[in-house]
């Protein structure tokens, strides 16, 4: 097809994601057989375009860490594709990856064990530089400096450790050693779900000016839908592997398609107590996650679902964009048109509304 | 308006206790650690009432005390190095001046605790039937197989589906979800009049938070049981609590019902947590509004009011009062208190022209 006749892409995607998989093995025995594998994430396609903040939710075991392991290349794939400016990285080697290292950071959860406990801070933020071999204009430790002082930490700090600083400074280091190559695009897992709230609010702030001061492009994993919804352009939902729900933010929070987010949403703590009396109906999902060992038939979501039929327990859905910017992967959506709407026979063992909505008294 | 004036500015004093039906109620409490770095004041005069069939939200940040306060009223600092005085008064009886072995009596049976992580209260080599049968029969003089059945009957009562078989499961066998389930059945099994729960859903998805503390609204609404919930989240509180108790840097800064700590807060550390949170119900907002700073060590509790290195109206008090007297905890609307030396109608100024339309 000539370029003319394609409807022309505003944006080409920094990081392009199509049909991605990673299964753990499981092994047992002396001879260490195969006997299974944790089906972690499981054909998962996205895009995350220049700029933009993509959000990713779901309940814990998810995959959400997991994602953000292979489209950092911290993980190696087993299968599908990874491109990063038009560039395939899916099976690069470690040696392939590094001039590709300095364009795609990573934040991780925990700032108590993610930082050296023996190095100073200086070392620590400055590692980015000596692994690349690189040296900054001005010198390693100006640029530190620098660094430091742009994620709100005294630059005389240079020769301290990291337990003489809080969750939140620590996080800010982390943050520091990420940003120190200039990173195109920075995967964020759980940045701020380990620290207090009023430290949280200044990590999120800090995000946020440092998205627009240097262009960053974000890809931010976490479980709480309110930071969620702050922080993001676009949102993907996750449930046992795969992408549920794919949309911009706004029509995700308003008219949540996949029962699943709807679900999510509904148990969000609301910090007002008016809205106790006034709420009707809370969607109480019943049970755990499933396991990703063995995960249900057709669309994984079936055995906890109040609107499953037959279909849903036979067929994947495929993720399909039923409203503009907005794709959702459901054989009877909420807010949109069914997709399946012959097959009404509902699942057998399936909750039912009443089992699943609770109406406050 | 001479009764209003009566009651607004009144310090509260810690005193005998008034009101007839208050179930538990906590007057001045301290708790205080001897450590090498020096003396600890985790809890720093904490005083509360608390009746049958209400629950009690104690919200504050990591380190600010709540988890030491609620094992001071279950008496279970056992160090030699912890200093405790105040009073616990559990109906009728004062804890903190009776014997261990009183207190213990009381634990369990007329008290009981839901913990942060259900591994710590759960033995990982006894099933969990075996340990709620076990918790029963300390207190109650029956047979196993009564006991054993009661114990199947509170697995059941909390959510756990085919109890009778899951009786027989190891802690480990559990999702995190359900080892919650089971510590409450085991912290309900002997109907305890007073639950405290320490954040008994922090480490939970929000699916099974939701699922958690509805069964606990439920329980308590069955047993008319007086609740303590402890938690960060301002949203869990609102959920639960009838009554809002505010905490920073091992003190109390303030204290009213739900409904009067959401709608007109009164403290600028509470003004705080609730711009730092990003709010689903509400519009979207540009930016969050955090507290600066960090909060205090509680071996160097900054002198004054503890929250002056981070208030943004420190400066207004007059003569600098703010960083050299400590505000007492003064009663400013009909059982919503506050301990800060802002004047009322600074503080009714600030709140309604300042912080609210920014919320
Ligand atoms: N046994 C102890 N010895 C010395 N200090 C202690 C002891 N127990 C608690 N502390 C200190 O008391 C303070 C309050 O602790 P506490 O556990 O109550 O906080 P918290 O509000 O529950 O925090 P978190 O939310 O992190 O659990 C902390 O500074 C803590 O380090
Ligand atoms: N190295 C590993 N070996 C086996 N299973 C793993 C490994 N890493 C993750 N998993 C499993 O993969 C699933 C998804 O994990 P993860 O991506 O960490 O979830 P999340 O971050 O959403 O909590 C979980 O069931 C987890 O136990
Ligand atoms: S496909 Fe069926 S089971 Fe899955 S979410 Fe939609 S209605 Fe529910
Ligand atoms: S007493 Fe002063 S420093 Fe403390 S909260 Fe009130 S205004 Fe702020
Ligand atoms: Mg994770
Ligand atoms: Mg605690």
């Amino acid at each position: 097809m000539s370029d003319l006749t394609k409807s022309p892409d505003p944006v080409e995607p920094l990081l392009k994601v199509d049909g991605l998989v990673k299964h753990f093995p499981i092994k047992k025995g002396v001879l260490q057989r195969t006997v299974g594998a944790v089906q972690a994430v499981d054909g998962i396609s996205f895009d995350v375009r220049p700029g933009e903040t993509l959000g990713v939710v779901g309940e814990s075991g998810c995959g959400k860490s997991t994602m953000g392991r292979l489209i950092t290349r911290l993980l190696e794939p087993t299968g599908g594709r990874v491109e990063f400016e038009g560039k395939d990285i899916t099976h690069l080697s470690v040696g392939q990856m590094r001039p590709l290292r300095k364009d795609v950071q990573m934040i991780f959860q925990d700032p108590y064990s993610s930082l050296n406990p023996r190095h100073t801070i200086g070392t620590i933020v400055g590692a980015p530089f000596r692994l690349q071999r690189v040296t900054p204009e001005g010198g390693v430790k100006k640029s530190v400096q620098e660094l430091l002082s742009l994620v709100g930490l005294n630059p005389e700090h240079y020769n301290r450790y990291p337990h003489e600083f809080s969750g939140g400074q620590r996080q800010r280091i982390g943050i520091a050693r990420a940003l120190a190559l200039k990173p195109r695009l920075v995967v964020a897992d759980e940045p701020v779900s380990a620290l207090d709230v009023s430290i949280q609010a200044q990590v999120v702030n800090l995000l946020d000016d440092l998205q627009d001061e240097l262009g960053l492009t974000y890809v931010i994993i976490a479980h709480d839908l309110s930071v969620i919804r702050h922080v993001s352009d676009r949102i993907a939902v996750m449930y046992l592997g795969k992408i549920v729900e794919l949309s911009d933010r706004q029509p995700l929070y308003e008219t949540p398609m996949h029962p699943y987010t709807k679900a999510l949403l509904s148990a969000v703590p609301v910090p007002d107590p008016k809205r106790r009396a006034a709420r009707t109906s809370r969607i109480l999902l019943r049970g755990d996650v499933p396991s990703p060992i063995s995960p249900p038939s057709g669309c994984r979501f079936h055995t906890r679902c109040w609107k499953a039929t037959t279909v849903c327990k036979t067929t994947e859905p495929p993720l399909l964009e039923l409203a503009p910017a907005h794709r959702v992967a459901c054989h009877h959506p909420e807010n949109a048109q069914d997709q399946q709407p012959t097959d009404t026979e509902r699942l057998a063992g399936a909750p039912t509304q009443d089992e699943v909505v609770r109406t406050s008294e | 308006m001479s009764e209003l004036e009566s009651q607004v500015g009144r310090p509260s004093v810690p005193g005998p206790r008034t009101q007839k039906d208050v179930f538990l109620s906590v007057r001045d409490l301290r708790i205080h650690f001897d450590t090498d770095d020096g003396l600890v004041r985790s809890v720093d005069g904490i005083s509360f009432d608390l009746r049958r069939g209400r629950t009690l939200g104690i919200v504050g940040e990591s380190g600010s005390g709540k988890s030491v306060t609620s094992l001071g009223i279950m008496g279970l600092h056992r160090s030699q190095r912890a200093r405790i005085t105040g009073e616990v008064w559990l109906d009728n009886d004062e804890l903190i001046g009776s014997s261990e072995d009183f207190v213990r009596r009381q634990r369990g049976r007329r008290m009981a605790m839901i913990f942060q992580d259900p591994l710590s209260a759960l033995h990982p080599y006894y099933t969990v039937g075996a340990q709620i049968t076990e918790a029963y029969r300390v207190h109650h003089p029956v047979a196993k197989k009564v006991a054993k059945a009661r114990a199947v009957d509170m697995l059941d009562r909390v959510g756990i589906p085919e109890p009778a078989k899951r009786y027989s499961s190891y802690p480990h066998e559990f999702s995190g979800g359900m080892r919650q389930r089971a510590m409450i059945a085991m912290a309900l099994v002997n109907n305890p009049e007073l639950l405290i729960a320490d954040e008994p859903t922090t480490a939970l998805d929000v699916t099974v938070q939701a699922q958690i503390l509805d069964l606990i609204r439920d329980l308590q609404k069955e047993f008319g049981s007086a609740v303590i919930v402890i938690t960060h989240d301002l949203g869990v509180v609102a959920e639960i609590a009838d009554d809002l108790l505010v905490m920073y840097a091992g003190r109390c800064v303030e204290r009213g019902t739900a409904e009067q700590v959401f709608a007109a807060p009164q403290h600028p550390y509470t003004w705080g947590l609730l711009g730092s949170m990003p709010r689903i119900d509400r519009e979207q907002t540009e930016r969050l509004i955090p507290v600066r700073g960090t909060p205090p060590s509680l071996i160097n509790v900054p002198d004054g009011c503890p929250f002056h290195p981070r208030c943004p109206y420190a400066d207004v008090p007059e003569d600098n009062v703010t960083r050299t007297v400590r505000p007492e905890l003064r009663e400013v609307g009909t059982g919503h208190f506050t301990a800060c030396h802002l004047p009322q109608e600074e503080r009714t100024r600030i709140w309604t022209e300042e912080v609210e339309p920014k919320l």
